[in-house]
């Protein structure tokens, strides 16, 4: 079975001719069937690199608290200290282990460990730092995932695909925040009010501050930062005119744990 | 062969192999173990013989239906491609949104839809258990969706128990 050089390269070349034209000639034969399009909202809110500057002079108890509410409340974090049936209680030693956090607050020396000093002012070191997920410029979490259900967006969100999470953790021991918790039992025993626009999660995933990419998608502000009056502040960096570059070139802002090479993006005004 | 129960050949004159008589023990136990065994195998299929499993009807009465307009009255797609399709675009809607990010689906006539699970199919199919369940239980399939995506089938029950 010979096939002479002219004839192979005419033969290939239709070919690839077919190829690339075959889909062009289906589009026009019948428009859309091919694939139909998805749009992003026009309200949907566009940055280039997500970050969030948090305002400690305008943050206390109560505010960061409502925070924290706001953010698990729309997102059906479960809340272990209130289950739906009251025979669901659960010890304060399985609390500490089961526990599902997106946003939570911590003390100074628990922020910022090894930034702490004696003789700090104790104003400060007795403030209620809002920790969260910090959407990492290189995030270890991401790499560490063998499956790819936690990947990097293009701005800058650091998301999670609970469709892809195995369980496997890996990403818990890369994460240096731990801004990351696991589901070890079903959560929907634990969410008293369920919020029926966003999914629960199941027991065996990782879940963590998603930077509510989905009201980001309707054109509205981080669940949490609507909710702090100001103390939370939410932006594109690669825009010179917000908020957040304002407030960054204003003020001198720290950071968990820079030296780690993770390039946190979410910065502390103390 | 020769005759005399040898075989011959170029090679040579062989003795044929000695016959042994084949001999199944316990033949009428055995035989009584298979039949056992077949009967018990195809019990299912004699126990619904003649019985007809009805098909499944899935119910678009909810009240987020019965209110749209008699033209109106379609689902994003055309219903029989959505019949066999269904499953292929749940999963394409759900790579978009979560991986990708656009989150509105333009229909092949040109409507939009938000691409969601919870919030766009449940909000007219707001009848899981007569309409999903329907035909997943009819053909044994036990889809994940509902382990984290909430059927708003669940709200009305417990508005229902709170009044």
């Amino acid at each position: 079975m010979g096939m002479d050089r002219r004839k192979f390269i005419k033969v290939a070349g239709l070919s690839t001719l077919l190829g690339l034209g075959g889909k062009s000639a289906f589009e026009l034969l019948f428009p859309g069937e091919l694939e139909a399009a998805f749009l992003t909202k026009p309200e949907a809110l566009k940055g280039k690199r997500w970050a969030m500057v948090v305002d400690m002079k305008k943050m206390d108890e109560a505010t960061a608290q409502k925070c924290i509410e706001a953010c698990h409340k729309v997102h059906n974090v479960p809340n272990l200290d209130n289950p739906v049936n009251p025979k669901d209680k659960v010890s304060p030693d399985e609390k500490v282990r089961w526990e599902i956090k997106w946003i939570w607050a911590e003390h100074f020396h628990n922020a910022f460990p090894g930034m702490d000093y004696a003789n700090m002012p104790e104003k400060v070191a007795h403030l209620p730092f809002p920790l969260l997920c910090n959407h990492c410029d290189n995030p270890p979490c991401v790499r560490v995932c063998p499956t790819q259900a936690t990947y990097r967006r293009p701005d800058g969100l650091v998301m999670m695909d609970m469709h892809r999470c195995i369980g496997c953790r890996f990403c818990m021991a890369g994460c240096p925040f731990g801004a990351r918790s696991f589901n070890w039992r079903d959560p929907r025993p634990f969410i008293k009010e369920v919020f029926q626009d966003y999914p629960t999660r199941e027991p065996g995933v990782v879940e963590k501050c998603t930077f509510c990419e989905e009201r980001l998608a309707k054109g509205q502000l981080p669940a949490c930062v609507v909710a702090s009056n100001g103390a939370l502040i939410f932006g594109d960096l690669t825009d010179a005119k917000s908020k957040v570059r304002e407030v960054l070139k204003e003020k001198f802002t720290i950071r968990r744990k820079p030296f780690l090479g993770t390039n946190p993006q979410v910065y502390y005004i103390v | 062969m020769t005759g005399d129960g040898n075989y011959k050949n170029e090679f040579g004159v062989f003795a044929e192999k000695p016959k042994v008589r084949k001999k199944i023990y316990d033949r009428n136990k055995v035989f009584a173990g298979l039949a056992i065994f077949l009967v018990l195998v195809t019990l299912p299929l004699w126990k619904n013989l003649g019985k007809a499993v009805p098909a499944p009807k899935p119910s678009l009465d909810t009240p987020a239906i019965q209110k749209l307009a008699a033209k109106e009255k379609k689902c994003v797609e055309p219903t029989a491609w959505i019949r066999v399709n269904h499953m292929q675009m749940l999963v394409d809607w759900r790579e978009e949104v979560v991986r990708n990010g656009p989150r509105d689906y333009t229909a092949s006539d040109g409507r939009k839809f938000g691409a969601s699970l919870s919030n766009t199919c449940m909000d007219c199919h707001s009848n899981k258990s007569q309409f999903c369940d329907q035909c997943h239980n009819y053909v044994a399939v036990a889809p994940t969706c509902w382990g984290c995506h909430l059927d708003k089938e669940k709200k009305q029950v417990a508005k229902a128990e709170g009044k």
